[in-house]
């Protein structure tokens, strides 16, 4: 009884997920490198775009597009990235308010640890090829100097 | 940068992946040993009142949670319990659908492990319908399950639902 019985598994479950008409627009701006919110009912740009108004649960139908720049709002330092993570190097996982948005998004940002803090402008990084997912953002880096508002 | 608006996006592939180890414990390595051996090993505690004998044991009686001490060497035939035709493919699994899969009660076994069954008509699959493992050639018996292809019916009346669960080793002889 001394014989130890061990196996890897893997168990998957290759989804796919219909968009809905509003992250499927979300989606298809991101392929075009734009990236859109929708207004809620005070007025105020949620970005990626809410189907439903938070406070009064209509639905939302207005498009409205915002910079690819923005500011870091919070941040968390991943020292140790896992396999499942965009990148194999130290990154930042931020909420980024972009210029014209009303709510911050959650992105990866690819800076030096000793460049991170909370209100550093960003710009987003587009992959080479996009294809209509979130990913088409490959990451936010720091702002060129100069180029802020 | 002029990039072709394209389709409109309706639906994104997100897969998820769940990659872990399986070590198993002294019960299940002993059925896995067992069935490496080409033999199907219940455990019961013989002291319980429930009396059941389960297959792959799990090391205790679900009755009473005490250790499942005693083996019970099992047959090949089974019992439907309770089965379903599969009609979608699963992506990585070699098997071509509409197949069976069902719930078995091995003779002398009180409760059901699943399995594959074949050589039979899916439409005429049921409950209560009598099957026989067949096994791979003994050269490619492993720690594993699939150490038998998949079940077959066999030609002998079918068990009656109280009855299911309860068949002895010795088999099923029909109704008296
Ligand atoms: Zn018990």
């Amino acid at each position: 009884m001394s014989e130890r019985l061990s196996q890897q598994f893997e168990l998957g479950y290759t989804y796919t997920r219909s968009t809905g008409p509003i992250v499927g627009r979300f989606l298809t701006e991101l392929r075009q490198r734009r990236i859109v919110g929708t207004r809620g009912d005070d007025g105020r740009v949620y970005v990626p775009p809410m189907e439903f108004d938070p406070v009064t649960a209509s639905a939302l139908d207005e498009f409205v597009e915002v910079a690819d720049c923005g500011e870091v709002v919070s941040w968390c330092w991943v020292s140790e990235p896992r396999d499942s993570h965009p990148f194999d190097t130290p990154f930042a996982w931020a909420l980024v308010k972009l210029d014209g948005a009303d709510v911050p998004m959650v992105h990866a940002v690819c800076a030096g640890r000793d460049e991170m803090r909370t209100g550093m402008r960003v710009q987003a990084c587009w992959a080479e090829e996009t294809r209509g997912y979130i990913t088409d953002i490959v990451c936010f880096e720091p702002e060129a100097q100069g180029k802020g508002p | 940068m002029s990039e072709d608006a394209g389709e409109h996006i309706t639906a994104i592939e997100t897969p998820v992946y769940l990659k872990y180890n399986f070590t198993a414990g002294q019960a299940t390595t002993r059925f896995l040993q067992q069935v490496r051996q080409g033999k199907l090993v219940g455990q019961r505690r013989p002291e319980c009142d429930c009396g059941n004998v389960y297959v792959p044991a799990r090391g205790s009686c679900a009755a009473c949670g005490l250790p499942t001490t005693e083996e019970v060497e099992l047959g090949d035939k089974a019992t439907v319990q309770s089965f379903t035709i599969v009609w979608i493919p699963i992506p990585n699994n070699p098997i071509q659908p509409p197949y069976i899969v069902a719930n078995l009660v091995p003779d002398g076994a009180n409760i059901s492990f699943i399995h594959l069954m074949s050589e039979c008509d899916n439409d005429s699959v049921h409950i209560g319908q009598r099957v026989e493992a067949v096994w791979k050639p003994e050269e490619e018996w492993d720690y594993a399950m699939d150490n038998i292809r998949y079940f077959r019916p066999l030609d002998e009346p079918d068990v009656p639902i109280e009855m299911i669960g309860k068949v002895p080793l010795a088999g099923w002889e029909g109704e008296a």
